[in-house]
């Protein structure tokens, strides 16, 4: 690594341990919390801000429409006058609703949303907390969003809420399972649970290309079942049943406006960035670059640009599928997901099993070594494919008093 | 194969999202204040008054005769006669109305008081940006705001406005033909009883006689 690389590389990391060095040492693991705390919530909401407007001109360019582009140059004011909206809007409680459950939710769900954060590595040494348990620390906080969901769908006192929070509670249940055997190929194989090592475990390079998870079969297949989880983990399009518009009007943030509807929206994307972080840190080798040859972009740089893409393909997919039903939402959790997230794990001991000293030397042994291991994954993808495909007709819809 | 249907989607918006950007005619949004769509020749939505010429009070083809506030259906047109008169554009005296207002408020567009009008003078206007912050003044239109020139007519509606001039030409041309034989018939009356009666002075003016014959 190149020194004057390195430099830009730890930019804020330097800057962080001058304003540390300020102030007296009684109080420089106090102040060294406090700052990583507020740059990750001035970041991420920054990120956040941006995010909406993306979105919003994203899935207009989807729909062939302009999108918002009247506040500031191309739009890009726009959060400024959402949030001024939303701050200025009237704070609306139902009569019957429980007013402390419902004066907390958004807050607890912000807040768990936040705490998740701790242990993302978003840059070389920019990791708040460098957990050894890093993924299980990730996993029990976002299991915790559950709470503030239904803590709000309950205290509303509305029968849409609640609905909307019980089917909040049951998909994001079904979907943690998925998501968290498909994250337990990267840790069998990194041996570790501390997300910071095993970024450091794909930051290695064989012929200038990274050791990136996601470039072996079971990394690829589990890096896709892991975004289709956390896309339903995070109550994204198309399994935004919970906010369903047709069907529940808003779900579990009904009984919301103002500012607490704004912490929700927040809450919703910040969910969104943390599990997209995850999956980057997991299988996308986190701030490390794909190449030997790229390495010289400062790694917090690869780490947002990765999030970027990330943030770019959920809206994409928000803007190509239709929601799912309940009972579509439960199969695909149960019989597709579950599945085939164990037969990933299969195929990562397989590749453990395959080991150059078993299937020969490194070019074409490699070769061998990815080829069996995406059979393993891909023959019981067709099966179970036909098999959720059977007896099932699909043809074209006759209406009978339309058209 | 599972999980085709959605790939071939995803080509799908993404071929939208692209193209969106390099095809112009993918996005149908006209982007109001700035552009605007031309208006189609028969949209029409609240009435006006014409004239002729240059000057709106010397020119205002409207008579005063009340068939379209009496014709309106929701009673949006309150028009004052005046008192004196002043000549038609085939030269005949008639009313002008002292005050005409319309309340777009209450207007409902239907059009009644320009197929009634028998003067051709309220035709339909294609203003939409009548917007105001004064609700009660500003959504009665007087006599001033009402009148607009021919010319403005022959614009917004030129084929309306082609036949209505058309027709006021062969009317102006016809009332003139028509005082013109009645001049002559006059004369040659008046000759007729000059010859009969062989003496005396000429007793009739012939332009009164046919004034007198046209109305």
């Amino acid at each position: 690594m190149m020194a004057s690389a390195n430099s830009a590389d730890q930019v804020f990391v330097t800057l962080k341990d001058v304003i540390v060095a300020q102030v007296p040492a009684p109080f420089q693991t106090l102040v060294s919390i406090l700052i990583s705390v507020a740059m990750i919530i001035v970041v991420f909401a920054a990120l956040f801000a941006l995010t909406t407007v993306f979105e919003r001109k994203g899935l207009g360019r989807i729909q062939n429409r302009y999108g918002p582009n009247r506040v500031g140059p191309w739009g890009v004011m726009q959060p400024l006058a959402d949030a001024l909206k939303s701050l200025t809007k009237e704070d609306i409680v139902p009569k019957r609703a429980d007013r402390l459950v419902h004066y907390l939710a958004p807050l607890v769900l912000v807040g768990v949303v936040f705490l998740s954060y701790a242990v993302l590595p978003v840059g070389r040494n920019m990791t708040a907390v460098d957990l050894d348990t890093g993924v299980l620390y990730f996993f029990a906080v976002g299991a915790a969003t559950e709470l503030a969901v239904f803590m709000a769908g309950w205290s509303s006192h509305n029968k849409y809420s609640l609905l909307g929070a019980m089917r909040a509670i049951a998909q994001m249940i079904s979907y943690e399972i998925p998501l968290i055997l498909s994250s337990v190929p990267v840790i069998m194989m990194a041996g570790t649970l501390s997300l910071v090592t095993i970024v450091e475990q794909q930051n290695r390079y064989t012929a200038g290309i990274a050791h990136w998870n996601v470039f072996t079969p079971w990394g690829l297949a589990g890096f896709i079942l892991f975004m289709i989880a956390a896309t339903a983990e995070t109550n994204r399009s198309p399994f935004d049943l919970p906010e369903g518009e047709s069907e529940i009007i808003a779900g579990y943030f009904i009984e919301y406006s103002g500012f607490k509807f704004a912490l929700f929206f927040l809450a919703e994307y910040l969910e969104m960035f943390a599990v997209s972080g995850l999956g980057i840190t997991l299988f996308l080798g986190g701030w490390s670059s794909p190449v030997s040859l790229l390495a010289w972009i400062p790694s917090w740089l690869w780490f947002f640009g990765k999030l970027l893409a990330l943030i770019f393909a959920f809206i994409w997919v928000r803007g190509t599928l239709p929601r799912l039903r309940m009972d579509q939402l439960m199969n695909f959790a149960w019989k597709f997901m579950l599945p085939m997230t164990l037969i990933v794990i299969l195929s990562a001991g397989v590749w453990r099993f395959l080991s150059p000293g078993v299937v020969g030397p490194k070019p074409l042994g490699g070769v061998i070594r990815w080829l069996v291991c995406a059979l393993v994954i891909l023959a019981p993808y067709i099966l179970l494919a036909r098999m959720l495909e059977r007896g099932r007709k699909i043809e074209k819809r006759t209406y009978r008093f339309a058209e | 194969m599972l999980g085709e249907g959605i790939i071939q989607g995803l080509v799908e918006t993404a071929r939208n999202f692209f193209g969106s950007y390099t095809e112009k005619n993918r996005l149908v949004t006209v982007q109001y204040p700035e552009e605007r769509h031309e208006l189609p020749e028969a949209s029409r939505n609240f009435p006006f008054l014409l004239y002729d010429g240059k000057d709106p009070e010397a020119g205002l083809r409207c008579v005063a005769c009340q068939i379209c506030e009496k014709e309106c259906p929701p009673r949006c047109i309150h028009i004052e006669k005046s008192k004196d008169k002043k000549p038609d554009f085939v030269g005949k005296q008639q009313a002008y109305p002292a005050v005409f207002d319309i309340d777009v408020s209450v207007c409902m567009s239907c059009q009644i008081c320009v197929e009634v009008c028998p003067f051709d003078a309220i035709r339909m206007d294609k203003v939409y940006e009548l917007s105001t912050d004064d609700r009660f003044g500003g959504l009665l239109y007087t006599k001033k705001e009402l009148a607009k020139p021919n010319e403005y007519y022959q614009k917004i509606h030129p084929v309306e406005a082609a036949e209505t001039d058309g027709r006021r030409v062969k009317e102006a041309e016809e009332a003139k033909a028509k005082a013109a034989a009645a001049e002559a018939a006059a004369k040659a009356k008046a000759a007729s009883a000059a010859s009969a009666a062989a003496s005396g002075p000429q007793p009739v003016v012939s332009d009164a006689i046919a004034k007198e014959k046209q109305s």
